[in-house]
């Protein structure tokens, strides 16, 4: 294949993904808009108000940061495990795997997709959150750049957890019993100082404090650990856990018998 | 002659242990209409699922159009169509969709595959129902669509894995049609079935697989040369009280007015008719017991089954 015959593969598999989760949106669009619309109202207004500052910002400023990437991680993840396995238990992933196109491909074709819908996700989780806070920007950069890293990031694990599930439940085990506690102790609803040193020492193993953490400095300039560590992080993660992706593909692992 | 399919030394062995192809060879000649058949778990499927990308081989060589799977996947892939044995389809998407999205996976721009899909579906007498949700297709018209879907990029082998089953005459006939009609045009197919009739009239060349291995590989009309008494079935009247004897041929009576004869390649019917006629018995009409691949494709099995089992 040529490679525009390769972008319009890539292209057909972007594009069928977010056909597939814009026309189920109200299953995919509305629930996180409406969680964290509770989210703002219970924790930002009604009991942030008796907690006060956190890390130097008002309450509501400092946990949207956080809930916003919460969104994203969420939802790049869900979107690709559960479309990828939907494609392994409907067969059709059999219409990608007779076709000429190539795994990493598919795989980045998956991966954008999962992608669109977090930051779509994100968008909205932003605007909805202009209702109950200003929102600052610190630095843009920081901002786009380390978002669009952690939806590409977790909507590879999703596609990982896809090729290794073979049923629902498996779908559903990584992001409820992994993903959620991690984001939760990821520095979403405060900050790492409050906690003992012990403490703070076990949530630098926790992955999802550095994404919160810098895309909280995008936006309030104040961060918990440090931003060039976190990037490497991100970075390292994405190429480790896309090789992974890329063998287990190759090898037909879950997918071919 | 260009060789469309070559599969050489095949072999499959399933995590399980279980050994699904011992090492099978054979080749299907570019333009030819092949049939590959087998009883259930004989091993058609998995040899079309390697030759698919579907399942990895465990050794073997399979070349499609001289591409080899292993080291030029790209250019084998885009000369083969697969028609699945079961429904693969997105059934949450529509009908045109899963054309044009199949096409992309070719790399075909979207508005070649839009005039793409209208021809298939046209043809297949799908149109109408290109903006219906796939799942609320009939059986034949899911199967159609499978067809189309697998024309899309135009590729010059098409296989298609039992695509009659479960369809109701009317349409397995029209599917013949199109399918003789795309054989014609240049398009080589391999299919798979149980009806041995359909394998019969359509196709020219023969592959029976049975427990992992290829036990015939010839052409239809060699093989059916094979085959050395047929039994006809003739109902006669009027009605007889015991079996009538005929010289030369073995007679048995099913009821009082049906007779089962077993007619040898060398006999003929004739003397059959003047027989009978000699004891005042006409026959009303005469039948085939069973398709004469189908007594063919029985005893070869048979006979393979008993070298299986050291009888």
């Amino acid at each position: 294949m040529n490679n525009n015959q390769l972008f319009i593969a890539f292209w057909t598999i972007v594009v069928r993904e977010i056909r597939r989760f814009t026309r189920i949106w109200g299953q995919t669009l509305l629930p996180p808009a409406i969680t964290m619309t509770l989210y703002f109202i219970i924790f930002g207004n009604l009991i942030g108000s008796r907690i006060g500052e956190m890390g130097g910002f008002d309450y509501m400023e400092f946990i949207v940061p956080g809930l916003i990437m919460m969104s994203v991680i969420t939802n790049s993840y869900s979107n690709v495990v559960s479309s990828f396995y939907s494609t392994k238990f409907q067969r059709h992933i059999e219409e990608l795997l007779v076709s000429p196109t190539p795994n990493w491909i598919i795989l980045t074709g998956y991966v954008i997709g999962g992608s669109v819908r977090g930051l779509l996700v994100g968008l909205i989780v932003t605007l909805l959150s202009l209702f109950f806070t200003d929102l600052h920007i610190h630095n843009f950069f920081v901002i786009t750049s380390v978002v669009l890293l952690t939806a590409i990031l977790f909507s590879i694990g999703g596609f990982i957890n896809a090729i290794y599930a073979n049923s629902f439940d498996h779908v559903s085990i990584i992001p409820t019993f992994v993903l959620t506690p991690l984001t939760y102790l990821g520095g979403v609803f405060y900050s790492i100082a409050l906690l003992p040193e012990f403490w703070q020492g076990v949530s630098q193993i926790n992955p999802i404090l550095y994404m919160v953490n810098t895309f909280r400095y995008g936006i309030l300039g104040v961060s918990d650990i440090s931003i060039g560590f976190a990037y490497s992080m991100i970075i390292g993660f994405i190429v480790v856990l896309f090789s992974f992706a890329m063998y287990l593909l190759n090898t037909g692992k879950g997918i071919r018998d | 002659m260009t060789t469309a399919l070559s599969i050489k030394d095949l072999r499959k062995v399933y995590g399980n242990g279980f050994e699904a192809l011992k090492g099978i060879s054979f080749e299907v000649e570019e333009g030819d209409f092949f049939a590959l058949l087998g009883p259930n778990g004989a091993g058609k499927s998995t040899t079309l699922g390697i030759v698919s990308s579907l399942v990895n081989k465990t050794t073997g060589k399979v070349e499609v159009f001289g591409h080899d799977l292993d080291h030029n996947a790209t250019l084998a892939k885009c000369e083969l169509g697969v028609v699945p044995q079961e429904f693969n389809f997105n059934m949450f998407e529509k009908v045109e969709d899963i054309l044009t999205t199949q096409a992309g996976y070719y790399g075909i721009s979207a508005e070649d595959a839009k005039e793409r899909a209208e021809f298939y579906l046209r043809k297949l007498g799908l149109w109408d129902k290109r903006d219906q949700v796939s799942r609320m297709l009939s059986g034949g018209m899911k199967r159609r669509l499978m067809i189309a879907r697998a024309l899309m990029h135009e590729p010059r082998l098409l296989i298609l894995d039992e695509p009659t089953a479960g369809v109701d005459i009317e349409l397995r006939r029209s599917m013949w049609e199109f399918l003789t009609e795309l054989n014609a045009e240049g398009t080589t197919i391999i299919l798979t079935t149980h009806y041995l009739e359909e394998a019969e009239s359509l196709c020219r060349n023969i592959g029976i697989i049975d427990h992992g291995t290829i036990i015939e590989n010839t052409s239809i009309r060699k093989l059916l040369k094979q085959l050395n008494t047929e039994t006809f079935i003739l109902d006669i009247s009027p009605v007889q009280s015991s079996c009538p004897a005929l010289e030369g041929y073995k007679v048995a009576m099913e009821g009082d007015h049906t007779l089962l004869i077993d007619v040898k390649k060398t006999q003929g019917l004739t003397s059959v008719f003047s027989q009978l006629a000699e004891q005042g018995i006409e026959v009303t009409s005469m039948r085939n017991k069973s398709n004469r691949l189908e007594e063919l494709f029985i005893s070869l099995v048979d006979k393979n089954l008993g070298g299986q089992t050291g009888e």
